[in-house]
C-alpha cells in the first residue's frame, strides 16, 4: 500500500489524532507559559533562587522521555488518564527554555533604562509590566518556539504510554514494518512543527524592539 | 541650615566593606546648581542616588525639603525629583511623547494634557516637537540627551538629579546643552545637584561647586572660590585640567 493511497483512506484518523496531537501541545504548553514565565521572573528578582530553580528544570530535561511517562504513573489523578500524564511531562520539558529565556530576556534589559525607570519614581510591578517584560518579548518568544517545537516532537512518543497524537501512527507503522504509516504520522508532525517554528518566529521578529546600539 | 533643600548629615556608605562616602556634610540651598565634582570612585554618584533612594545609606541622614528621605514614600520621593543619567535610559519601546509623558499617565493625566505638556517641554529642551512620534534609536545622541531632560522635567519636580548627564556628548554638543541647560535653568530655578568630572562643566555651570575625594569633601564654594583655592587637591585638579576659559557669573 503506498503513502497516498493510505492518507487517503485513513484521512479522518490521521485528522483526529492531529487533533489530538494539537491538543496535547497546546494545554501543555499553555500550562507551561503559565508556570515557567511567572519562575522566570521570580528568579530575576531572587537572585537566590536562580540556581536551584534552573537546575531544577535541567535535570528534567535530562530524564528520557519513556521514564518520565513511567516516573508520573503512579501520580493520583494525572495517572488515571494517558492524556495527562502525557500533557504533564510535557510541560514539564517545555519549563526549561521558559524560565532561561525569561530570565534572561528580563535581565538582558538595559541598566540605564532601569535605572532611569527606578528612579523616575515606577514602583516595581510598573517596572515589570511596562519596562521589562514588553523588552523582554522577543526573547521570551523565543523560548516558547523552541518549547512548542520540542513538545511536537515530544508528543509522539506519548503515543507509548497511550495518549494517542500522531506518534500513534508512528508506533503502529513502526510494528507493521510499513513506512507508509510512518510517514502518514511523522509527516503531519513534521509539518506542524514548521508551522509553529514560523509562526513564532514571525512573532518573535515584530517584538524585537529596534535599537541602534 | 533653613534653606537647605537638599542635606547630608554626616553620610556614611559603605558597599561590600569598602567606605565610599566618609561623613558627608553638604546642604544644597533652593534654586542653585551645586556641582559633585570628583574623581571616579570619588563617591559623587554614589551621594546622587542616596537622594533619590536608589541606594540605602550606611549611617549619617539625607533629607529632603526638612525631612529624612526614608520618612518619605520612596515612590513619592522619586516623582518629586527628575532624574537625568549619562546613558539616559530612554524607553526603547516608547515614542520621545510615551517616554516623556510616562510618569504623567501613571499621575493620571489625560491624553491631551500630556500631549501638550511633552510639546511644551520639547520646545523648552530646543527640540522639534515633531520628534515627539519618534523613537529613541531614531534620535541623535544630543537629541536623546535633550529627551532625557524633557523626561526628568515632566511632571516639574523642584529638585533635579543630574549624573554626568551630558558626558557621552561630543565636545560641541556637550557645550551646546551646557549652555541651553543654564538658561532652562535661569527660567525655572530648580535645585539641581549635577555630578560630574569635568572641571570645564563644573566652573561653567555650577552655582557652587563640591570636591569629593574618596568619599570625603575636600572643598566647598563658588567657581571663583575654587580656582583661587589654595587646597593642594583642588590646585591638583585644576592642573589636570588646563586652563580654564569659561566660568559661571564671569563675563
Amino acid at each position: 500500500m503506498n503513502f497516498w493511497n493510505f492518507v487517503a483512506q485513513n484521512r479522518g484518523e490521521i485528522a483526529d489524532l492531529t487533533l489530538e496531537h494539537l491538543w496535547m501541545v497546546g494545554i501543555s504548553t499553555l500550562l507551561a507559559l503559565a508556570v515557567g514565565i511567572p519562575l522566570g521572573i521570580l528568579i530575576s528578582r531572587r537572585p537566590a533562587l536562580r540556581k536551584p530553580v534552573i537546575a531544577t528544570a535541567n535535570i528534567i530535561q535530562t530524564i528520557p522521555s519513556l521514564a518520565l511517562f513511567g516516573f508520573l504513573l503512579p501520580a493520583p489523578w494525572i495517572g488515571e488518564r494517558a492524556t495527562r500524564l502525557a500533557i504533564l511531562a510535557l510541560m514539564l520539558y517545555a519549563l526549561l527554555p521558559l524560565i532561561r529565556n525569561t530570565y534572561a530576556g528580563i535581565t538582558g534589559v538595559d541598566r540605564g533604562v532601569i535605572l532611569a525607570a527606578r528612579g523616575m519614581g515606577l514602583t516595581e510591578s510598573q517596572l515589570l509590566f511596562k519596562v521589562q517584560l514588553p523588552l523582554a518579548a522577543s526573547v521570551i518568544l523565543a523560548g516558547v518556539r523552541v518549547a512548542i517545537v520540542i513538545s511536537i516532537g515530544l508528543a509522539t512518543i506519548a503515543a507509548a504510554i497511550g495518549a494517542g497524537g500522531l506518534g500513534e501512527l508512528i508506533f503502529r507503522g513502526l510494528a507493521m514494518v510499513n513506512n507508509s504509516v510512518i510517514l502518514a504520522g511523522a509527516i503531519p508532525a513534521a509539518l506542524m512543527a514548521l508551522a509553529a517554528d514560523t509562526l513564532l518566529g514571525w512573532l518573535e521578529k515584530r517584538f524585537t524592539p529596534q535599537h541602534v546600539d | 541650615m533653613p534653606d537647605a533643600v537638599i542635606e547630608f548629615r554626616d553620610v556614611e556608605y559603605q558597599s561590600s566593606g569598602r567606605k565610599v562616602l566618609r561623613g558627608l556634610n553638604l546642604a544644597i540651598r533652593r534654586g542653585e546648581i551645586l556641582v559633585l565634582l570628583g574623581r571616579s570612585g570619588s563617591g559623587k554618584t554614589t551621594a546622587l542616588k542616596l537622594v533619590n533612594r536608589l541606594l540605602t545609606l550606611s549611617g549619617g541622614e539625607v533629607r529632603v525639603e526638612g525631612r529624612d528621605v526614608t520618612e518619605w514614600d520612596v515612590i513619592n520621593l522619586r516623582r518629586h525629583i527628575g532624574y537625568a543619567i549619562q546613558d539616559v535610559g530612554l524607553f526603547p519601546h516608547y515614542t520621545v511623547q510615551r517616554n516623556i509623558g510616562l510618569i504623567l499617565s501613571l499621575e493620571r493625566w489625560d491624553k491631551q494634557e500630556i500631549h501638550a505638556r511633552a510639546q511644551e517641554l520639547l520646545r523648552l529642551v530646543g527640540l522639534n516637537p515633531e520628534l515627539s512620534s519618534r523613537y529613541p534609536h531614531q534620535l541623535s545622541g544630543g537629541q536623546r540627551q535633550r529627551v532625557g531632560v524633557a523626561r526628568a522635567l515632566a511632571a516639574d519636580p523642584p529638585i533635579l538629579l543630574m549624573d554626568e548627564p551630558f558626558g557621552a556628548l561630543d565636545p560641541l554638543t556637550r557645550a551646546d546643552l551646557q549652555r541651553e541647560f543654564l538658561s532652562l535653568q535661569q527660567k525655572l530655578q530648580k535645585t539641581v545637584l549635577f555630578v560630574t568630572h569635568d572641571l570645564h562643566e563644573a566652573l561653567r555651570l555650577g552655582s557652587r561647586i563640591a570636591l569629593l575625594e574618596h568619599g570625603r569633601l575636600v572643598s566647598l564654594g563658588s567657581p571663583q572660590d575654587f580656582l583661587s583655592s589654595s587646597d593642594p587637591l583642588v590646585m591638583k585638579y585644576i592642573e589636570a585640567f588646563g586652563p580654564v576659559e569659561h566660568v559661571r557669573g564671569n563675563k
